[in-house]
């Protein structure tokens, strides 16, 4: 009892004690403000991943994918049975995008993935990061009429309302420019004849007048021509017989870019009315986000949907050749995860196999497992059915990005190694506080043992000393840390408008808000640790008080 | 003996027995805890003490062959100069250090062998002990620092079940020694004989059979150093409480009922 009453005495008359117990708060609240908040990332980072990159991919190294898929399908629905939701086949190449802005082409280097629309969406979020809110029911490579982005303010008017805007922008030039470059050709002409009249005239002859008519004439036929170097009409030998009814027709699109009959050839592509085969950008592909004036995040979009682009990527077969299309931005892919942002592009498989001549193969088999199932344990079984001679390797999505998760992986280890350390730290500076206040106690442990107090009972008030602060600095440590991890974003804000520093530059995270993730179980942890740190170091100190000589302890003075 | 009627409110204390029996308590006579005193009457006998100090290789001797009789029921002062071993030996009686040679017997057993458990309980339980300097502990009230034997003594469930004749019996104490009105008060808002009283009240809290007291007035007046040899020789007289205090004044020394003198590390004279 009595170790009980002193302890409690010994922390109210010694308030100083409770400074060396700050470390342990501060180590405490920051361990687990950065792990909540790496959790949060990662948790969010690993959600995105998973949901882009579905649950098991069997991939080919060969350029020309596989042509038997049907039979490998087959083999899967056995090997993997009841676990089995979803599949779907994709086909993805390296490849080029070009964006036509303002007269100059800016280059990106993608990811161009062609997928099927139907299955796509059982084994993949992908739906979920469109921008049109139709497409996030049903995914369509159709340009929508408008209504793109209707949550963001910033995000210009797209569909088809653009691209007739642009398209008939787009005709008024080339007309102006057409007038311009006939009336030089008019004046060429002109001087020509001049020019031959003079030396028919020097040389006597007059037979040239007659074929100086017959180009003018040609220029005034050839006119849809006249610039190649405009998207539409570089384009037209491509384009289709689709007409105005396309536009409600959803596989429109296809049968558009499949159309390359010598017929067609000569046929006009009307960009007002008709559309390319649709593209699904990466959002950082198309856009750049860059800090305005005010200070204010905001967008800059190169394309839009509605906007055509030029791909270049390569065909299949043994000699690959780089084959250039053109594409009709239909949509933006937002998953907030830069990477996948700025390389993905996404078009219809059926599409892409036609382009480059690959029939109906394709480069990877995506499968959705269930909810629970063991994701490794099919990998094994299928990696057992296709060994490495067949050129098809099987991954998890953890195992396609196991770098990325291992590095995130590391680097919470090691931050929780520092901070601990600091709280070590503050460990010593509880030794050294707790020494002294022995040292000062020498006379009451003289006096305590003097009454018949075992040397135990004695370290018992010291080590109790001890647990109590500990227990105090972490208890509130983990208090302020959780408050601080839930008004996180407030505090960023609130330290943003002190500082007019950006703490968490959504230019760079791609997300709005910091997400935070708090495991109970690190809480607990954490403080459980801290309170173990301030017990340890209370234990020499306990020691020496138990140790002390009750004689010599009540000579001092 | 005018002074004694002063100083004494009749009241009952609660004694150990008192604690245990659940009994009502009875007078104050039973302070003390009366002891089993074997060889006729003696309580506390040394036989050859020998301490000596250790201080840098260099040894100083201190008790040469020191041997000692303290008599139940009387009050003995041990009598010698400053730096003459009083300390020393009474420490030693105390069991709170060990001799380096020699026995010492507390009512015909052997002490000063015991395990350091079963020293903490004689200390505990058959001993107080009070000193020059009070060595109350300062950041507890008076009646706290009267409760701290007891709470030793019984743990803590044990304290909680008696919590209140503990604190009957520790409240009786101090209004005993004259402290009723001081009871909430620290250490230091109390002055030195007031400090030496709760000290009393403390030591006896236990129901010691024997009080040990190290130059209880050295640092008090003469006027409040005999108020409280007052106390301690009713305390003496009423309960038979066997009293060895230690002093360095011949008139102290004269009020009990045997002197020991202390010089050369040996008993000289018995007077
Ligand atoms: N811890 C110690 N170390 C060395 N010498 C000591 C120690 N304690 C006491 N002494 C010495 O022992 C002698 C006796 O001390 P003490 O018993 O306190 O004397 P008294 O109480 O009679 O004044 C003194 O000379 C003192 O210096
Ligand atoms: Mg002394």
């Amino acid at each position: 009892m009595y170790r009980w009453l002193l302890c409690w005495r010994y922390l109210r008359t010694r308030y100083i004690a409770l400074a060396s117990v700050v470390s342990v708060m501060l180590g405490v609240a920051t361990l687990i403000i950065v792990n909540s908040v790496m959790d949060g990332f990662t948790t969010e980072m690993q959600e995105r991943m998973h949901g882009i990159l579905s649950d098991v991919v069997i991939e080919t190294h060969s350029a020309n994918g596989m042509p038997n898929h049907p039979v490998f399908e087959e083999k899967i629905r056995k090997i993997a049975g009841d676990d089995l939701v979803g599949l779907t086949t994709v086909v993805h190449v390296p490849a080029m995008v070009a964006i036509d802005h303002r007269g100059e082409n800016i280059t990106r280097q993608i990811n161009l993935i062609g997928i099927d629309m139907d299955s796509y969406a059982d084994v993949s979020d992908f739906s979920k990061y469109l921008l049109h809110p139709e497409n996030r029911e049903q995914i369509s490579f159709a340009l929508r009429e408008s209504g793109y982005a209707p949550d963001r303010e910033q995000f210009p008017e797209s569909g088809w309302v653009h691209r007739r805007r642009m398209a008939q922008f787009k005709k008024r030039m080339r007309e102006m420019q057409r007038q311009l470059e006939l009336e030089q050709e008019r004046n060429t002409r002109l001087r020509e004849e001049i020019d031959q009249a003079a030396q028919a005239a020097v040389s006597g002859h007059g037979l040239v007048s007659a074929p100086a008519a017959e180009p003018s004439e040609e220029l005034a036929a050839d006119h849809g021509l006249a610039f190649p170097e405009t998207p539409e009409q570089f384009a037209s030998p491509v384009a289709s017989e689709s007409t105005t009814d396309a536009l409600a027709d959803t596989d429109g699109p296809s049968v558009n870019a499949l159309a390359t009959r010598p017929e067609d050839v000569a046929r006009v592509f009307d960009a007002e009315q008709e559309q390319h085969a649709g593209i699904v950008l990466g959002i950082s592909i198309g856009s750049t986000r860059y800090r305005n004036e005010v200070g204010d995040v905001t967008d800059y979009y190169y394309v839009q949907p509605g906007d055509d682009v030029q791909v270049t990527f390569p065909s299949a077969g043994s000699m690959p050749t780089a084959l250039n299309e053109y594409f009709t931005v239909v949509d933006f892919y937002e998953s907030k995860m830069s990477e996948y942002d700025a390389t993905f592009a996404f078009v219809d498989i059926g599409v892409l196999q036609q382009f480059r001549g690959m029939q109906d193969a394709v480069s990877s088999i995506q499968l959705k497992l269930r909810e629970g199932a063991d994701l490794n344990a099919v990998r094994d079984r299928l990696r057992a059915e296709f060994p490495p001679e067949m050129m098809l390797q099987v991954n998890t999505w953890r195992d396609l990005q196991g770098a990325l998760l291992a590095a995130v992986q590391m680097e919470t280890t090691i931050l929780n190694i520092l901070l601990f350390l600091i709280i070590a730290v503050a460990g010593f500076g509880i030794l050294a506080t707790f020494f002294m206040i022995v040292v000062e106690k020498t006379k009451d442990i003289g006096i305590l043992k003097s009454l018949g107090a075992s040397g135990a009972g004695v370290a018992s008030i010291f080590l109790g000393y001890g647990v109590l602060l500990g227990a105090f600095g972490a208890g509130v440590g983990a208090v302020a840390g959780l408050v601080f991890v839930a008004n996180i974003n407030s505090i960023a804000g609130a330290l943003e408008a002190v500082t007019g520093q950006e703490v968490f530059d959504p230019t760079v995270y791609y997300f709005e808000t910091i997400p935070t993730i708090v495991h109970p179980a690190m809480v607990v942890w954490v403080t459980l640790g801290a309170i173990m740190i301030a017990v340890m170091a209370s234990v020499l100190p306990s020691i020496r008080a138990a140790r002390m000589h009750p004689v010599e302890a009540l000579r001092y003075e | 003996m005018s002074s004694v009627s002063e100083v004494r409110p009749r009241r009952r204390i609660p004694s150990e027995q008192d604690l245990q029996s659940g009994l009502p308590a009875y007078d104050m006579l039973e302070i003390a805890r009366p002891v089993d005193t074997k060889p006729e009457g003696c309580l506390l006998e040394a036989k050859q003490l020998f301490k000596a100090y250790r201080k840098n290789r260099h040894e100083v001797p201190v008790l040469k062959g020191c041997d000692f009789q303290a008599r139940a029921g009387e009050m003995t002062a041990i009598l010698g100069q400053s730096g003459s071993g009083k300390s020393t030996l009474l420490h030693l009686l105390g069991t709170l250090d060990a001799p380096d040679a020699g026995e010492i017997y507390f009512g015909g057993e052997r002490i000063d062998n015991l395990s350091r458990r079963r020293r903490d309980q004689f200390r505990n339980s058959k001993l107080g002990m009070i000193f020059q300097f009070y060595h109350l502990l300062p950041e507890v009230t008076a009646f706290q620092n009267v409760l701290l034997p007891m709470m030793i003594q019984e743990g803590f469930w044990g304290y909680v079940r008696k919590r209140k004749q503990i604190h009957e019996r520790s409240r009786c104490l101090l209004e005993r020694v004259g402290l009723s009105h001081r009871l909430h008060h620290r250490p230091r808002e109390l002055s030195g004989g007031e400090m030496q009283r709760a000290a009393i009240a403390r030591a006896l809290v236990a129901s010691p059979a024997l009080l040990l007291a190290d130059e209880p007035t050295g640092n008090l007046d003469r006027a409040t150093g005999n108020q409280i040899l007052q106390l301690l020789r009713e305390l003496n007289h009423e309960s038979k409480l066997t009293i060895v205090m230690v002093t360095h004044d011949e008139q102290i020394a004269q009020r009990c009922d045997a002197t020991i003198r202390l010089a050369d590390g040996r008993i000289q004279a018995e007077g």
